[in-house]
């Protein structure tokens, strides 16, 4: 990067640190305060080991969220990182993104906050096709609050807001971002973590829009989608030849729910340009738009001006 | 001092071009070197109702749109039906002779039938075209300037349409030339040409000249204006624009450009800022800087789309939950927009908080000339404490921060200002949290509250608003330091408030001076107690029901003003508006009083 400093780091140099990516590299210094068998510390750990294994630097990761049990990811993974509003860290993932393109954007959150408050932000975002990758840890339950239904909770189940049964049908996300135009659309379950690695990686590696939907049992307020539950049911889509490129098929295994659920990767499409690279604003060999020289030349004002008389 | 001072009104539906022949009018005015102001009463619909645009220009100043009309153009019979009870003496009426039946004027208006089908050929989209003519030629001016603007605006339909517009044109110039009575002056022609801009313009390119390379936007009138220009410019100016899904999206997404370190900007109006308010709380809370418009229109809810108010100061006072520092300033004119954007800018970069500019319909879709020299580019920019990639950092423990404490984010300082590394710098890794959290961004909000440490940090937030006001210049008397009343008014209202105030002076004999406000936080209490404490008679004059700012002010300093002029039906003051009702309160009849429209446009 040739671009000078605007304004000297105030900060004391720090000790120097090899660069050169290591396993511990993207460990936080704040233990997750996550209740002990959460589906999320499964999930971090992906998470952490993805980016370890693509060499990805950490001051070049961006990992965003909302709000809600699953959200405290980033305060514990050494990378840049937002906690932002609930239902929010979608857009404020693709202003960060538009804003400096290079950086690598991952946005976390749960089923409540990207399903639920966030639904309007997800369908516009996955439409958009940006160059972003979200992990959202589905647990069925808002966990934070204390256990009320959720947009994935199945229909019956008996939470606190829910004490005779959800009579309401649940969002199935997957072929909800297959047709929303979400270009890699897959499953995880945090039973499955070495898949579950390979799947993240994907996403991350993916040039578009991808969406990781995670089984994250929520062991303290979801007593019915718990790990005993999943593990029997769980198919992985890779054991079993799916062709992530085949629509129907994707659309089909995306509904497949009861005896057998897959996880994995059920749809992928690479012939659809990013917003990114639709938008000649980026394509201009001045780098990310944060830094930029502002202002503008004599030439521009004069125009601007001449618009006026 | 002025030795001309006329305005031409058209009235008509929309959809009859009414927007574009203001702008044909405006121009020819600016491009003589006159002032002008326009200002286009219309409402919510595509086709039909009724629209009322005012064009005043004059060799002076030119404060508001004005009281008066002197070239009545009726485009249908509902405007001759609203407007004609108006004119006055010397003034005149054109309009289409075979069509329209104008009643009776008073004594002194001057009837102006036109045989259109004839002049336009049958066109009946050209007939305001022909009056144009006709208007410029009782104006004195001559018909070549209307020739030119015509080409400039038709140019892309072809000449066809061109030669068509011109040869309408030229005919509505004869037949005036042959059939009425010019008016008794003639509008001068000055050796400067002005520039026009309108109010949503002049922010967007306010924006320009700040650096702004991230915008986003909702449409919703009065502030659309903004998306499109920064839309049409976007790629040549090399700014990200996007129209979001709504404005929650926005703020949202200026936050996440912001936090990468672009100048980011959005614009909107009163129902979208509301969907805007948490988000801004966020920006204060994980100190983002970046400027939010909020274009004013009549409320609540719905309101009145179309129609303008200065109705939302308390709801961006209030805006999202807590306390936080920003930034509050309501320019005062289309030129004081432009100007403000850069200067807000900058103290938000430099105080690391949102900040918001509280316009109004009536400046933002108004139209007003500048005098080009003052659309500067080029002024100063400062990017406060912000540190970006320097190319030497991979070597110097690029993946620290975080995990070593080497940089605090939020480094809790004497001034509140903590440097601002952007992501991607290397060796400032950090999270930003809308959760309380301590210097080093870690959480103090769920599993270990922590009192002592919330307290440090609400401090250090609050801090910043304290060098902020220091940067602001605070508000000054305008006018004789000894005076019957003191006339108070926020953002928009200056211009039309001196023009009453100087009216006063010259026409009534009474002496009024005015205090304009245009920093709203952090505020100048003291200052302005002073001024006011010492003044006979503090009147507040605003655009709206409860009296906003004069509760605003009380808040704040104490001071309970005397009377209050309050209009709220969705038109701006006119002059008379203030003057009679100020000589109302001197002469102790009200303390506040509500002046009424004379026109249902």
């Amino acid at each position: 990067m040739s671009i000078p400093v605007e304004t000297a780091p105030a900060s004391a140099t720090p000790p120097v640190q090899a660069s050169q990516v290591t396993k511990d590299t993207y460990k936080g210094k704040i233990h997750p305060d996550w209740c002990p068998g959460c589906g999320d510390f499964s999930v971090l750990a992906a998470l952490q080991t993805a980016l370890f294994e693509l060499g990805l630097k950490p001051h070049q990761v961006l990992v965003v969220s909302g709000i809600g049990c699953s959200s405290n990811l980033p305060g514990y993974i050494n990378s840049y990182g937002m906690h932002t509003l609930h239902g929010r860290s979608l857009p404020v993932a693709t202003g960060a993104k538009l804003g400096n393109h290079e950086l690598k954007v991952i946005c976390v959150g749960g089923d409540g906050d990207g399903y639920g408050i966030g639904a309007n932000h997800f369908v516009h975002t996955m439409r958009r096709n940006l160059d972003l990758t979200y992990i959202v840890m589905d647990n069925q339950i808002y966990g934070l609050t204390t256990g009320q239904v959720s947009p994935t909770s199945v229909k019956g189940m008996k939470t606190k807001s829910s004490p005779y049964g959800s009579v309401e049908n649940p969002i199935n996300p997957i072929p909800m971002a297959i047709v929303g135009g979400a270009t890699y659309v897959a499953r995880a379950f945090s039973g499955k973590q070495k898949h579950m690695v390979e799947i993240l990686k994907g996403a991350i590696q993916h040039n578009g829009f991808s969406l990781v939907d995670v089984f994250s049992p929520c062991v303290t307020y979801n007593k019915d989608n718990t790990y005993k539950w999943f593990n029997p049911r769980i198919k992985i889509l890779e054991e079993q030849g799916h062709d992530p490129t085949d629509f129907n098929k994707a659309i089909e295994r995306g509904y497949q729910w009861g005896e057998e659920i897959p996880v994995g990767l059920f749809w992928r499409r690479t012939n659809l340009p990013t917003l990114e690279e639709l938008e000649p604003v980026l394509h201009d060999g001045q780098g990310p738009l944060a830094w930029r020289k502002l202002g503008l030349s004599d030439e521009q004002a004069h125009a601007l001006i001449k618009e006026l008389l | 001092m002025a030795t001309v001072d006329f305005a031409v009104g058209i009235g008509g539906e929309n959809g009859q071009g009414i927007a574009s022949t203001g702008d044909l009018l405006a121009r020819i005015f600016a491009r003589r070197g006159l002032n002008l102001n326009a200002y286009n009463a219309y409402q919510s619909i595509i086709r039909g109702g009724h629209t009322f645009l005012t064009v005043r220009a004059s060799d002076g100043p030119v404060r508001s749109m004005g009281d008066k009309v002197d070239v009545l153009i009726p485009l249908n019979q509902d405007s001759m039906d609203r407007h004609l009870r108006l004119m006055k003496a010397g003034s005149c009426v054109l309009y289409d002779g075979d069509m329209l039946k104008p009643g009776t004027p008073a004594a002194g208006v001057q009837l102006c039938p036109m045989p259109m089908k004839v002049l336009t050929k049958g066109n009946k989209l050209a007939a305001n075209t022909a009056a144009l003519g006709a208007t410029l030629q009782m104006l004195g001016i001559e018909s070549e300037p209307l020739e030119t603007v015509i080409a400039r605006q038709f140019k892309k339909k072809g000449d066809e349409v061109v030669a068509e517009n011109v040869g309408v044109a030229r005919a509505g110039y004869e037949y005036a030339a042959q059939n009425f009575k010019a008016f008794p002056f003639k509008a001068p022609k000055l050796p400067k040409p002005q520039a026009i801009v309108t109010g949503n313009q002049a922010t967007a390119m306010g924006g320009v000249a700040a650096g702004v390379k991230f915008y986003a936007a909702y449409p919703m009138s009065p502030s659309t204006g903004v998306l499109m220009w920064m839309a049409s410019h976007a790629r040549d100016l090399g700014i990200m624009v996007r129209q979001v899904e709504d404005e929650i999206g926005v703020m949202n997404m200026v936050i996440g450009a912001g936090h990468s370190g672009c100048r980011a900007m959005c614009a909107t109006s009163g129902g979208g800022f509301a969907l805007m308010a948490e988000a801004i709380g966020m920006a204060a809370m994980i100190e983002t800087p970046l400027v939010c418009v909020d274009v004013q229109r009549a409320g609540p809810a719905t309101g009145v789309p179309t129609k303008t108010e200065q109705g939302d100061l308390w709801q961006v006072l209030g805006a999202g939950q807590g306390d936080y520092p920003r930034i509050i300033v309501a320019p005062s004119s289309q030129l004081d927009l432009f100007r403000t954007i850069p200067e807000l800018f900058n103290l938000c970069d430099k105080y690391q908080c949102p900040g918001i500019v509280l316009a109004d319909l009536l400046i933002s879709e108004g139209t007003a000339s500048v005098d080009p020299a003052e659309l500067k580019f080029d002024g100063k920019i400062d990017r406060g404490e912000l540190i970006l990639p320097n190319g030497k950092s991979e070597t110097q423990n690029p993946f620290g921060g975080y995990n070593d404490n080497a940089y605090l984010r939020y480094k809790n300082t004497a001034s509140g200002i903590s440097p601002r590394a952007v992501p991607g710098v290397p060796g400032h890794i950090f999270t930003a949290a809308s959760d309380e959290h301590d210097e080093d961004g870690t959480l103090i909000s769920d599993e270990f509250t922590n009192s002592s440490k919330r307290r440090m940090m609400v401090e250090k937030r609050a801090r910043k608003m304290q060098g902020a006001a220091a940067d602001i210049a605070p508000p000054k008397i305008v006018g004789p330091e000894n005076a019957q009343a003191t006339l108070v008014g926020w953002g928009s209202t200056e211009g039309v408030i001196r023009e009453a105030a100087e009216k006063l002076a010259g026409d009534e004999g009474i002496v009024v001076n005015q205090l304009p406000i245009k920093w709203i936080v952090p505020f100048h209490a003291e200052e302005v107690m002073r001024i006011l404490s010492r003044s006979n008679k503090v009147i507040i004059v605003e655009n709206n029901y409860s009296g906003q700012f004069a509760r605003y002010l009380r808040a704040e300093t104490g001071f309970t003003a005397h009377g209050h002029i309050r209009k709220y039906d969705g038109e701006p003051f006119m002059p008379h508006h203030i003057i009679e009702s100020v000589k109302e309160q001197l002469a102790g009849k009200q303390a506040i009083s509500v002046p009424s429209h004379e026109v249902s446009v």
